[in-house]
């Protein structure tokens, strides 16, 4: 607790550095995943492809992971974008079945009935479908989410900072304090994580708040 | 730099002695086994009970909550304060061994309680009219059709243990992770590769027995009439996740798992 | 545009928006970890000088020393610390993702010529000077030395009369030894004790810091490559066995630069500190951040006032 007290601008900061390193990578997987679901949906030959494929990033391991992407993108070795794009990768992978399976959740009369109207393809996935599948997706974005804030702290044993800083240093200097505040922290902003993507999943879909 | 991972993997030498990649991979094999089996007998009975009694919910919550904490933060938490206590070689790997199955529990944990949670009521009703007890319903008809959630979450948990076992050579835990930590740590870009190359090999090959295993698990004899009443039974199924049709897939437990948040 | 969709949108530029504008610029790219000692904006045409370190509390409070002192004397300075071994922070240098760090004469050599053989400080210094690639400027050597050294606890040195290095030949093949995992393939460390003394040990676990303290005191390792200047030596008792044949030669500090971002202004500080730092002065600090847990970068700051460097 001492500690804690005693380093609250270091906390700060590289509570600030963990945000982007696991919430840019969030939005970008997202974007990234959106596309490939719906491709995948429409496509029933590609979906098992699709998923298996993307879900098949999932078993590099995260370290490996970072210390290859210097080699794969051609950027230097403390490069923070290694660990964004290393982020991006796992959450694309944890997303695109999300996605598949948020769109599966719309019923197919309801759909049927946004045809009838006139929808083409692109405005009843921007429409009907999507807002449709936001809570299955949001389901998936949560364990996406906390899985972030957790992975990247393993960065701090490639030398890029972010809260798992406090994690080594504690460990290699055996500060308790130390330890433990990155611990809490990394908890916490977890949840913050996860509260932020209920909240927003709640705004977007009105009709179902009680 | 594919040439020299290549022959880094392909050159017999490598493969021999204590540092050798067939230990290494016999000791990362083994302390997964060894994990995954005290998860599951630590998680599969609580998991039952749980779905079965509709009791210990906030179990399934609180393992959910506790996969936020930092893998590594644990793991230098345990070895730190636990290494000190244990005298031998054991005290590298208890640590990770303690980490690893707490990584492993909520997810075993969740595909156990959501397997039992999703039995129609009116099957289970059904069973308690026949005369069956409490523990004959658990028995003979709650786990069998809890089976195949019930795997799906060993097969995560597998997948993330196989992969996070890496991380515990940090803390000086053999097997395939010394590959990545020693290649990094002396700059020998191919090691880690290489080393990197296995693990994934290794959790893809892990994953395949499992997904093997689920579709045993869901035994055609059980699943259709299950999925058909489940979809029929659903008016709200509107923009709600399918848990109950989704058995066959890997991730499952996670939605299973959110779902258990949401609640 | 649909209501809910129009809000995603809105909601992620709003996040990029937050994120791209919080803290100046583009966060991500700044350099600095928090535990850098803060950069002043005076002086300096170059940009600023990245100090990067090792992972380990000597170099990363090496690392806030020159900072330190380069931000005193108006040189913008900012830190990028515990990046990893050697072989990790030399690549950072190559590729400029750090300008300058803190290194040791003799292993720096060895780095660059494993048939590398003198020991002489002076020597060593003039051999690694010949060795650094020209786009690295080696400066001024400190007199402040920070060895490898090979260390057993009292008990086993009674027990198996251990006093340097070369006794260890004839029961090494019993023992296990402990080390940071670069010890195992670096020409000094394992295939040097083999070269060198013939010792071979039956096995080799790879750990660092406070946890392979630890081993060795609890027993799981028989002897452990720690570093001469660490506190740990003298806390437990633990007997250093002497290197005879200096397999690990001269270990002077001595600062590595990046020639491009060399100036006369940044080797003069940066000789001065040297100057200032003795083995001695170099102990005390390291027992400073890692008995007394202190922040690197306060006990660096203390050197510096003290010193009349800052």
């Amino acid at each position: 607790m001492t500690w804690a007290l005693d380093h609250l601008g270091v906390i700060a900061s590289l509570t600030w550095r963990h945000t982007l390193l696991a919430g840019i990578p969030l939005l970008l997987g997202l974007l990234v995943a959106i596309p490939l679901g719906w491709v995948a949906h429409r496509v029933p030959a590609l979906a098992p492809v699709t998923i298996v494929g993307t879900g098949l990033l999932y078993t590099i391991p995260s370290l490996a992971l970072f210390i290859l992407m210097p080699l794969v993108l051609g950027t230097r070795i403390l490069d923070p974008i290694n660990v964004v794009v290393a982020m991006t990768v796992y959450t694309v992978a944890l997303l695109v079945r999300t996605v598949v399976d948020g769109l599966r959740s719309v019923p197919a009369d309801v759909d049927a009935a946004a045809t009838a109207m006139g929808f083409g393809r692109f405005r009843r996935l921007w429409q009907v479908q999507l807002p449709l599948a936001i809570p299955v997706i949001a389901a998936g974005l949560r364990v996406a989410a906390v899985s972030n804030v957790s992975i990247v702290s393993i960065a701090s044993l490639i030398g890029v900072a972010q809260l798992g800083s406090l994690l080594t240093d504690g460990y290699n200097r055996a500060i308790a304090g130390e330890l433990l505040t990155g611990i809490v922290a990394a908890l916490l902003l977890a949840l913050v994580f996860d509260l932020v993507v209920v909240g927003t999943a709640r705004l977007l879909t009105p009709w179902r708040s009680p | 730099m594919i040439a020299s991972v290549w022959s880094w993997l392909t050159d017999p030498a490598n493969w021999r002695g204590a540092g050798g990649i067939s230990s290494r991979l016999g000791e990362h094999l083994g302390y997964s086994a060894v994990v995954i089996l005290i998860a599951a007998a630590i998680a599969i009975p609580l998991g039952l009970w749980s779905g079965h009694s509709g009791r210990g919910r906030w179990l399934i919550s609180a393992a959910n909550a506790a996969r936020a904490v930092p893998t590594i933060g644990l793991l230098f938490a345990t070895s730190l304060w636990l290494g000190p206590h244990v005298t031998g070689d054991l005290a590298f790997t208890v640590p990770s061994i303690l980490v690893l199955v707490l990584l492993a529990i909520p997810p075993i944990l969740a595909g156990a309680y959501a397997g039992v949670e999703a039995v129609d009521p009116a099957v289970r009703d059904a069973a308690r009219g026949m005369g069956l007890t409490g523990p004959q319903v658990l028995r003979k008809v709650e786990v069998p059709l809890a089976l195949p959630l019930l795997v799906s979450g060993l097969r995560s948990a597998v997948l993330q243990v196989v992969a996070t076992a890496t991380i515990a050579a940090y803390v000086g835990l053999g097997g395939l992770g010394r590959y990545l930590i020693d290649g990094l740590a002396s700059g020998r870009y191919a090691v880690m590769a290489g080393g990197a190359v296995l693990v994934s090999g290794l959790a893809l090959v892990a994953d395949l027995v499992m997904a093997a295993l689920q579709r045993l698990a869901a035994s055609p004899g059980l699943l259709p009439p299950g999925r058909r009443k489940r979809r029929s039974d659903r008016p709200d199924a509107g923009p709600d996740p399918p848990h109950g049709t989704t058995v066959d897939v890997p991730a499952g437990q996670d939605r299973e798992g959110s779902r258990t948040h949401r609640r | 545009m649909p209501r809910h969709l129009t809000r995603i949108v809105v909601g992620i530029a709003g996040v990029g928006l937050l994120a791209s504008c919080g803290s100046g610029g583009d966060p991500l790219a700044s350099s600095s970890t928090a535990t850098s000692g803060t950069s002043t904006a005076s002086g300096s045409s170059a940009g600023p000088i990245v100090v990067g370190s090792a992972d380990f509390s000597e170099s990363q409070l090496l690392a806030e020393i020159y900072a330190g002192a380069l931000t005193a004397k108006g040189i913008t300075a900012t830190t990028k610390l515990n990046i990893g071994a050697r072989e990790i922070y030399l690549k950072a240098l190559q590729d400029g993702s750090v300008d300058l760090v803190p290194e040791y004469t003799g292993a720096r050599a060895y780095y660059y010529d494993n048939t590398f053989s003198e020991t002489d400080p002076d020597k060593v210094y003039a051999a690694l000077q010949r060795l650094v690639p020209a786009q690295f400027t080696l400066l001024t050597k400190s007199a402040a030395e920070d060895n490898d050294s090979i260390n057993v606890t009292k008990a086993t040195a009674d027990k198996l009369k251990l006093s340097s290095i070369a006794d260890l030949a004839a029961v090494a093949g019993d023992l296990t030894l402990g080390a940071p995992p670069e010890f195992q393939t670096r020409p000094q460390g394992i295939p040097g004790l083999a070269k060198t003394y013939g010792v071979t040990f039956k096995t080799f676990r790879p750990l660092k810091g406070q946890q392979l303290v630890q081993a060795l005191k609890n027993g799981q390792v028989d002897a452990a490559n720690i570093f001469s200047t660490d506190p740990a030596i003298a806390a437990n008792g633990f007997v250093t066995l002497t290197d005879d044949k200096r397999l690990f030669g001269s270990q002077n500090v001595v600062p590595l630069i990046a020639a491009s971002k060399d100036t006369p202004a940044i080797s003069a500080v940066l000789d001065a500190v040297s100057t200032a730092l003795t083995t001695a002065t170099l102990a005390d600090l390291v027992k400073q951040v890692d008995v007394d847990k202190a922040d690197p970068a306060t006990v660096a700051k203390g050197f510096l006032t003290k010193g009349g460097l800052a």
